[in-house]
């Protein structure tokens, strides 16, 4: 394994004026569709939203599907707790994004694109909606077919997954689809589809921008460049932080813990608890623990018990509620451990439940209901003690 | 299109199948079976129910057999360690928030979650009990559909059915997460809704969370009552489908046991529906002839199309979505209400009975007729003409209570008067059997001769297909119908909601032009209907169509005109069709009601 | 035509007449009137050619489509984890003073209703209030009633 240090970094957040990316879009449109997608393929870049597929091979599956609609989406419904990385990314270099946009779109054969932006972010519409315009009129003037629009969420954790974005798009209950097909084949409206998060279309963008070689000088092996990662609970330096990917956990514990860490979730409440024991062993990147880049932070005044519960009532409200490991599961392991710190149940009944969050992790129907055992076993495995007393 | 096969294995067992067949359908090939709840042959795939996850080979999730499509070298374990702890997990799960009380559940002993809980012996199960309100009353407020949400497992069956078979949507999706449930619009009544009443839903819903409104109590009570004189009719759908919850495979007619069963239960006179169909037909096919005479005579702007009655379902949803074509709706009741004013009446005084002292049941395929019964309009006789309708499935019930050995019934004959039917008004209870009893009737009224198709079958207006149309060239007329000469009359059939729905909108936009309309409410018509044995599919359908035109085959007379006692009743009471009688008794109105 | 009708219109005039449009005008018309209306939600269904379960079953999934008469201002506080650790429980109680009422309640004059939302996007500056559409991050119990009053006064 490749031993990294926790290193800073400054690519996302380097301002750039809608003019700027215009210019670098036109510059990069000489290559050749093929010629684009094989750069972010080499690059190594895997998708920031959490499941970390190959961007490169997201968009080649699309360009060769033979459609003359096929759509781009960018997908900022960020419901993650512990995640806001990319309301900043949209509020200081918009710009970025939307230049990503255009680039997939002109990569797979897309003529338009769709920012979701997740309803408790309303409040960025203003400031948006205006550098989009600029935008999109700015391709006009270069005679780029390529328009963005912005649509809205409502408060639905859920839409975030791709396939309930394309149902809340299209006017529905956002629950997820059935898979396959995919997304490329049929995502939005039944079409050839591509949703990237906020950062992974940032990132395709600079890596356009600085070559690929320079990306690719950030990172390991599995996991190539930098990434976006949202710092919050027990610290002293709470924020956003463009960190160098595959950094042991200790690294990252010694600039941000505030010295009495005594846990830290990675990947938000969906993501994984690991204990102080593993900081040392526990690498942050897709060799290791991946990440949609949040990292909460618990030092030893907090009760875990107080955490997982919060999580359970998380995923119990948040649930579509369409398939029965999810739906039901959610609610048992909630009133499970609520049945166990109570005494109604005894402490082994905690294995009967991970036995039932194991079912969840390969038999829900989506992301949300198969990650519930993440949080769960990792919380119940290193913390026992503090659930059952 | 080239068919590719797709090689896989399933347990171990290769099987060839054809490119995008399930791994479920896959595995039913080779007769593995497969547990299923949000899956039906009727309604696309859900995959929300997780029962029928499968273990694939190199996937570190299982997948939902009824969603996932076979892929070559494709190695699948239906009942892997894995698969069998997930399975029973979703079980445990799904009960762990049901009113499990089968004992007093109306679908004890039908229920498809009961099965499965039998099947893998779910005892006391380990998740903690989460049946949120046991003592929660069911919606009763509909008098043909029962709901019971805590017997729901939001399967979302029903949804679909709504939705997808019958473009109502009178029941959809609430809420998420563990609020989430099924419900209409701000959780009204179901009898504040636009719920047709059809019952499509009922057919489908795998637990007893929707269940018709059973009167079988009433009924009971009326015939251990001495005072009351109990007359019963069945439906022409209730004879080639009540086999199926009696022992029988599908398809199979059981006319004489029927009768035999129903008399041996205490009913008084045992008299057919099928009389009044054929009474139907007289009046409806006179209306449709009228209509066209004044338009194309007198050029007077009648309603044209004209569209049947028979379904009630058909109607409310006509009521709801199309209320400015209600003119176009033939004013005929439908048969089982002909019948309803009928008993109470001519039957009544001829049988010398105080029509105070009747109770008029019906046996149908069909719930939406419960509440048809119930319309205010529906008391031409003076009394309520129907008092209790039951279904194909109760009166499987009240047999199977009634402790007959129905397959060991002798057959026996229906009683008279109002016994009699021809195999036109059998014919009705599939999709185009109005539609092809009437041109039977109203082509030789017209003619003098027969319809020109071979053996009276008038293939053009049979089978599934979801919008039929026919034409048929009317010539060399009798003199009286001289108007009529060189018409091509034509026709559309449309049966289940959806299907009704695209043709209603297809003429409004007068996008096409009939002269006649069939529409029945459910799919395939009423041996589809929402009151027929559980379960159904297009294969269980088309074996009951195949037994109906058996059994129009099979009787002596199959036009309705020919009916003696039809002949009979216009002689001794109605006069003539469409006379002041029939419109006093036959026919009726209809409502204008909000979609929203 | 009323008012809520006018409004349905205009937003499915500026939205297109699909189903597509169904989350834009929805939004609309909480944007307008804080919460969905069986009125509006008919008045929707209507000109979109849906069913009114159709129509409330969709609103009723997302969170912030109400179903149910709410105030001239929504009050939301983040009640996640990040908000839990800083305090959420102290500005929920505080607020429960000062407006009287409890979570999940309107305020009797109807300018407030009080709500808890999962995780807002803004952890490293817990605890979050939404008021409507706009932030206040890192609020204490005193700065959550200084807003408060803010609004008091702007709203008529
Ligand atoms: C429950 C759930 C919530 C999700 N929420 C988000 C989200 O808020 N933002 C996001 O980019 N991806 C989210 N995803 C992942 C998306 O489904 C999808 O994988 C991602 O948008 C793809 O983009 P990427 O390849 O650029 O990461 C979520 C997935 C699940 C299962
Ligand atoms: S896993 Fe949960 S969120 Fe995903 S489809 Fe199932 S119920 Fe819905
Ligand atoms: S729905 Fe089925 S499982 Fe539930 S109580 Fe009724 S019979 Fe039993
Ligand atoms: S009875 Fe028919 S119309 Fe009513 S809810 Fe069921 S399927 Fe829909
Ligand atoms: S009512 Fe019946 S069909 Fe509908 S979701 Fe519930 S169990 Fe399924
Ligand atoms: S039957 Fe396949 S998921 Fe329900
Ligand atoms: S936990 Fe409150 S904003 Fe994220």
């Amino acid at each position: 394994m490749e031993n990294k240090v926790l290193k800073r970094v400054d690519y996302i957040f380097q301002e750039s004026s809608v003019v700027e990316v215009i210019e670098l879009i036109t510059k990069t449109f000489k290559k050749t569709p093929d010629d684009i997608i094989l750069d972010v393929i080499d690059s190594g870049l895997r998708g920031r939203g959490g499941a970390g597929f190959p961007t490169g091979l997201k968009w080649r599956f699309a360009k060769n599907e033979d459609s003359p609609v096929k759509y781009v989406i960018c997908n900022a419904d960020e419901g993650e707790p512990g995640t806001f990385k990319d309301r900043e990314i949209l509020e200081t270099v918009a710009s970025k994004v939307l230049a990503g946009m255009c680039i997939c779109g002109h990569s797979i054969g897309a003529k338009e694109g769709f920012i979701y932006l997740r309803g408790e972010y309303n409040y960025l519409l203003p400031h948006l909606s205006k550098v989009t315009d600029d935008f999109n009129n700015q391709l006009k003037t270069k005679n780029i077919d390529f328009t963005v629009y912005i649509k809205s969420g409502s408060g639905a954790y859920i839409c975030g997954e791709e396939s309930a974005l394309f149902e809340s798009m299209e006017g529905k209950r956002g629950e997820p689809r059935n898979k396959p097909p995919y997304p490329t084949i049929s995502g939005y409206n039944a079409k050839p589809t591509v949703i990237n998060n906020v950062e992974t279309l940032v990132y395709a963008y600079m890596i356009c921008k600085m070559g690929v070689e320079k990306f690719k000088e950030l990172g390991t092996k599995d996991s190539r460049g930098s990434k976006v990662f949202s710092v919050s609970g027990d610290t002293p330096n709470a924020g956003i932080f463009e960190l160098e990917l595959g950094m042991p956990l200790k690294d990252f514990v010694q600039d941000f813990g505030d010295g009495d860490t005594k846990a830290v979730q990675v990947g938000g409440a969906s993501g994984h608890c690991v204990p102080r024991k593993h900081f040392n062993e526990t690498i942050i990147g897709f060799e290791g623990i991946p990440t949609g880049g949040s990292m909460m932070i618990f030092n030893s005044s907090r009760s875990m018990y107080n955490v997982l519960h919060d999580y359970l009532e998380f995923f119990t409200e948040e649930s579509c509620g369409q398939c029965t490991p999810c739906r039901v599961g959610c609610q048992q392991l909630l009133k499970g451990i609520e049945a166990v710190k109570k005494g109604e149940r005894k402490p082994q009944y905690l294995d009967e439940l991970k036995k039932l969050s194991a079912t969840m992790k390969v038999a829900a129907k989506c992301g949300l209901g198969q990650s519930v055992a993440n949080p769960f076993n990792s919380i119940i495995d290193n913390f026992r003690e503090e659930i059952i007393y | 299109m080239n068919e590719f096969l797709v090689n896989l294995k399933i347990n171990n067992i290769p099987v060839s199948v054809k490119e995008g067949t399930t791994i479920l359908d896959a595995a039913k090939i080779l007769n593995f079976k497969i547990p299923t709840l949000c899956n039906h042959p009727d309604l696309t795939v859900a995959g929300n129910c997780r029962v029928c996850v499968v273990e694939v080979e190199g996937s570190r999730l299982l997948s939902a057999s009824c969603a996932t499509p076979v892929s070559e070298g494709m190695e699948v374990y239906t009942n892997s360690e894995k698969v069998r702890t997930a399975r029973k997990h979703v079980i445990e799960l799904l009960l762990s928030e049901h009113n499990a009380d089968c004992t007093k559940c109306f679908k004890n002993g039908h229920c498809e979650l009961q099965d499965l809980a039998s099947e893998y012996r779910i005892g006391d199960h380990v998740f903690i009990d989460m049946v949120k309100d046991r003592s929660k009353l069911a919606d009763m407020s509909s008098p043909s559909i029962a709901k019971d949400d805590s017997k729901c497992i939001r399967c979302q069956r029903c949804v679909r059915t709504c939705e997808e078979l019958q473009s109502v949507s009178a029941l959809a999706v609430i809420n998420k997460g563990d609020h989430q449930k099924i419900s209409t619009f701000m959780n009204k009544p179901m009898d504040d809704v636009v719920c047709t009443n059809c019952g499509q839903c009922i057919n489908r819903c795998p637990t007893g969370a929707l269940t018709e409104r059973t009167y079988l109590e009433e009924v009971w009570n009326a015939i251990n009552n001495p005072s009351k004189h109990v007359v019963v009719q069945t439906a022409p759908a209730v004879r080639i489908g009540l086999g199926e919850d009696l022992g029988y495979k599908p398809g199979e007619r059981v006319t004489g046991k029927m009768v035999a069963a129903l008399k041996h239960i205490g009913f008084d006179s045992v008299l057919d529906t099928d009389f009044t169909a054929d009474l139907t037909i007289m009046e409806e096919g006179t209306e449709l002839l009228t209509r066209l005479k004044k338009a194309l005579v007198e050029g007077e702007k009648v309603a044209l199309p004209m569209m049947t009655s028979c379904s009630p379902g058909w109607i409310k949803f006509q009521e709801h979505m199309f209320p400015d074509l209600l003119n176009n709706l033939s004013t005929c009741k439908s048969p089982q209400q002909m019948f309803g004013a009928l008993a109470k009446t001519y039957y009544a005084r001829k049988k010398g009975i105080d029509p105070k002292n009747m109770v008029s049941v019906s046996i149908m395929p069909c719930t939406a007729k419960k509440f048809e019964c119930n319309r205010p309009e529906m008391r031409d006789s003076g009394y309520q003409d129907v008092d209790y309708v039951l279904t194909t499935r109760e009166l499987a019930m009240m047999v199977k209570q009634a402790g007959i050995d129905f397959m060991k019934l002798d057959d026996e004959h229906y009683d008279s008067i109002m016994g009699e039917g021809t195999g036109a008004a059998v014919i009705f209870g599939a999709t185009g059997g109005v539609m092809e009893a009437a041109l039977r009737t109203a082509y030789e009224i017209v003619t003098g001769r027969e319809v020109p198709f071979k053996n009276l079958n008038i293939m053009p207006v049979r089978g599934f297909e979801g919008i039929k149309e026919a034409k048929v060239l009317i010539n060399d007329v009798k003199p009286e119908w001289k108007f009529l000469e060189g018409v091509e009359l034509s026709v559309a059939i449309a049966h289940g909601l959806h299907n009704a729905n695209e043709l209603m909108k297809a003429v409004r936009e007068g996008k096409v032009v009939y002269h006649f309309i069939e529409v029945m409410g459910c799919p395939g018509g009423c041996l589809g209907g929402g009151g027929q044995p559980i379960p159904t599919s297009p294969e269980i359908r088309q074996k009951r169509a195949s037994a109906i035109y058996a059994e129009d085959e099979g009787l002596p007379l199959r036009k309705s005109h020919l009916n003696p006692e039809v002949a009979l009743i216009y002689k001794e009471f109605l006069g003539e069709p469409l006379g002041h009688k029939s419109h006093d008794l036959l026919h009726t109105h209809y409502k204008v009601r909000k979609r929203y | 035509m009323s008012n809520i009708e006018t409004l349905v219109k205009t937003l499915v005039e500026k939205h297109g007449k699909t189903r597509n449009s169904l989350m834009p005008v929805l939004q609309g018309i909480v944007k307008e009137e804080r919460f969905l209306s069986e009125e509006a939600m008919i008045s929707v269904a209507c000109e979109l050619d849906l069913s009114a379960a159709e129509v409330y079953g969709t609103a009723s999934f997302y969170t912030f489509l109400d179903t149910v008469p709410r105030g001239k201002n929504v009050v939301r506080i983040c009640k996640t984890i990040s908000c839990h650790m800083k305090g959420k429980d102290e500005i929920i109680e505080a607020l429960e003073n000062a407006l009287k009422v409890k979570v999940g309640e309107t305020t009797s004059d109807k300018k407030f209703t009080l709500l808890t939302a999962n995780c807002l996007g803004w952890c490293h500056k817990g605890p979050v209030m939404l008021v409507n559409d706009a932030v206040y991050p890192e609020i204490t119990p005193q700065k959550a009633i200084e807003v408060i009053e803010d609004y008091v006064k702007n709203t008529k």
